[in-house]
């Protein structure tokens, strides 16, 4: 038994089933993150674990306590909504201790809760204010600092800088993994950003279509996605998938792709049972940091192999410069150095770290290897 | 919001611009000729009206007509001035106005936040009170007033003008609360707050622009109703409006004029007052629940 289990957890709105049996269970101080594109039922879960939403079948249990029917307030949680939700009449301090008040805490006590809580986010001189005279970075640390002074088991955060810009996003998204690491409180995030998902969980819940695709640490994720969708919704730019077909040379298993001109290359399979499926159509999923020039490769892997193909657009992007061709009829992104000598239209020998890459079945999508 | 320049506004040569005033203030004028013709006369004694003189201003000032109107006006049989009445009206007015603005308040709060299955159709019926004319109701209304033991009494007319306003009053507060954000309720809900805390706590203390609309909307329509007053008020209990139809009809006697004047300003008074001091926010709450921003 977990700290927080969602247990064969299922949602419908009438006839139309939105959250198929879902199954998760955190230990106590991990960060879970739902990560999914919209409508895929990642917002729902985490409101029926708020209480905000009925749980049509399954259980969800925290500190082993059944959790279906139970009233928001009495579950020892506290959610940051996406939009903050602060109390637009009320001052910062009175937003930060309005759930103390109705939950009957002392005056004393409330205060001094309260001051711990600002103080820990740096939001002391802003108490006397209203919401409405804030930033949008000061309202996020204020919905922070609402959720932290109950001092709950749990605390779900839903999209909650997804209304920063860009820059603020970045900090706050440090921000929060310092708390984490700092209190060590159990978290369930939902987000439909990637990077949000990798960098911050110590696991990730990849949701599609009101099912969970994948559970694991970020690392799992990245490397072996259960299916394309995990695999290309995860890493920006996304994994490249080309059709390659399986051909076993002196007993080892290679893939064939088709280049730009029609010839095909053939890339040595790593690891992985390709038994069976001898002369088959895959799809081979490569990463895009995982196809660079020869010089940068990476040392460590067993298994580099080279391929000469066309380049057909070059993108500088500072840090990286992001190479396109053609591969099995597909365009396919390559990252490389940014000063690797790279030129649009010329040919290229590339090194690709065959260690990294995936095979996908492509009648049922899900992964055969490794 | 950006705010709008004034380059925006049309050019107009000097010219249409000061015929374009001149109608303007003409207009206004016109307009303002009915108060004007009022207070004037208002303030003069009975003869210089009588003796032709309408729309001159008085030769002799008086504030007489303004006190017997007041005090000692003969309406129906007693000499007693419209002073009764003014306080019948207050004491249906006020309770009438804040318990259909309340009630709507909560109707609103419950139809958006509280959502339940049906809610639509049943807002719908409320809307339909909005379009019943008050002809209809006037004698299943005595029935249902006599067998409460409600008849000719101020409470009666208090209900009747509750029951008549709440269609009104939940329909603003259900459109305004209906861009209220539902997190806020949420949040609210996870910090422990109950139905009534969420409403006094988060909601009403964000509704002032749309109470101030509920509160002039209703103020002004059950002041100056008279149906109600004239059918289901007693003696003791007829508002401002009868009174002073009585005070004019009276079918006895010299037509004071003037008295008429003064007791037909006293009974506009009251809304005016309402318009002048929260005017400004009636506009801005009409607003708030159509443009966002």
């Amino acid at each position: 038994m977990g700290f927080l289990d969602i247990d064969n957890t299922t949602k419908s709105y009438g006839a139309v089933e939105v959250l198929h049996n879902v199954d998760i269970s955190i230990e106590e101080g991990e960060f879970l993150v739902l990560v999914g594109p919209s409508g895929c039922g990642k917002s729902t879960l985490l409101n029926m674990i708020a209480g905000l939403e009925e749980i049509s079948s399954g259980e969800i249990r925290i500190k082993d306590r059944v959790m279906n029917g139970v009233h928001p307030s009495k579950r020892n949680i506290a959610m940051v909504f996406q939009s903050y939700a602060l109390y637009p009449n009320m001052t910062v301090g009175q937003n930060i201790t309005f759930g103390l008040e109705m939950h009957g805490t002392p005056k004393p006590e409330r205060e001094k809760a309260m001051k711990e809580v600002a103080s820990l986010l740096q939001i002391e001189q802003l108490l006397d204010r209203k919401p409405g005279a804030l930033s949008g970075g000061q309202r996020q640390r204020v919905a922070m600092g609402r959720a932290l002074v109950r001092d709950p088991d749990v605390f779900l955060f839903d999209e909650p800088l997804s209304n920063l810009d860009a820059k603020l996003r970045v900090d706050m998204r440090t921000e929060i993994k310092k708390l984490h690491q700092k209190l060590g409180t159990t978290i369930v995030y939902v987000t439909h950003d990637q990077i949000e998902a990798m960098t911050l969980s110590t696991r990730i819940a990849v949701m599609n279509g009101g099912y969970v695709q994948q559970l694991g640490t970020p690392q799992d994720i990245y490397d072996t996605p259960a299916n394309i969708f995990v695999a290309t919704f995860m890493g920006s730019p996304a994994m490249n998938v080309v059709p390659a077909r399986v051909a076993v040379e002196n007993g080892k298993p290679m893939a064939r792709v088709a280049l730009h001109d029609g010839t095909e290359t053939a890339l040595p399979f790593s690891q992985g049972n390709m038994e069976g499926w001898d002369g088959k159509d895959i799809l081979l999923g490569i990463r895009p940091e995982t196809i660079t020039d020869e010089d940068a490769a990476d040392r460590k892997s067993s298994n580099i192999a080279h391929m000469t193909n066309r380049i057909v657009v070059t993108e500088p992007a500072g840090s990286d410069t992001f190479v396109t061709m053609t591969m099995g009829g597909k365009d396919v992104i390559a990252r490389m150095r940014s000063d690797a000598e790279v030129h649009p239209g010329a040919d290229f020998t590339f090194a690709v770290n065959m260690e990294k890459a995936v095979a996908f079945d492509p009648a049922t999508e899900a992964r055969i290897a490794p | 919001m950006a705010h709008a320049t004034q380059d925006t506004a049309i050019r107009t040569g000097r010219a249409v611009r000061m015929l374009i005033y001149l109608v303007l203030i003409l207009f206004a004028l016109f307009y303002m000729l009915p108060l004007y013709v009022m207070l004037v006369n208002s303030v003069k004694p009975l003869e210089e009206i009588t003796g032709g003189g309408m729309m001159n201003l008085p030769q002799l000032w008086t504030l007489e007509p303004w006190a017997k109107a007041w005090s000692s006006a003969q309406i129906g049989v007693e000499p007693t001035g419209l002073s009764p009445y003014f306080w019948n009206s207050i004491k249906m007015v006020v309770p009438a106005v804040a318990i259909s603005t309340i009630l709507g308040a909560l109707n609103g709060y419950v139809l958006t936040k509280w959502r339940f299955r049906g809610d639509t159709i049943l807002f719908g019926l409320m809307l339909f009170a909005c379009f019943i004319p008050f002809q209809i109701v006037l004698i299943p209304m005595a029935r249902m007033l006599g067998l409460m033991g409600l008849a000719g009494t101020t409470w009666g007319l208090v209900l009747v003008h509750v029951v008549y306003g709440i269609g009104f009053t939940t329909l603003y507060f259900r459109n305004y609360y209906a861009v209220f954000p539902t997190e806020l309720v949420r949040a609210a809900q996870i910090d422990g707050a109950g139905f009534f805390q969420i409403f006094w706590r988060i909601l009403l203390p964000s509704s002032g622009p749309i109470a101030v609309v509920s509160i002039i909307w209703q103020f002004t329509n059950i002041w100056n109703d008279f149906l109600f007053g004239a059918s289901f008020a007693g003696a003791d209990s007829q508002p401002m409006t009868v009174a002073l139809n009585n005070l004019v009809q009276a079918s006895h006697g010299v037509k004071e004029y003037n008295v008429h004047f003064a007791g037909a300003i006293l009974a506009a008074l009251p809304t005016l007052l309402v318009y002048i001091v929260a005017g400004r926010y009636f506009v801005r709450g009409l607003m708030a629940g159509s443009v966002k921003g």
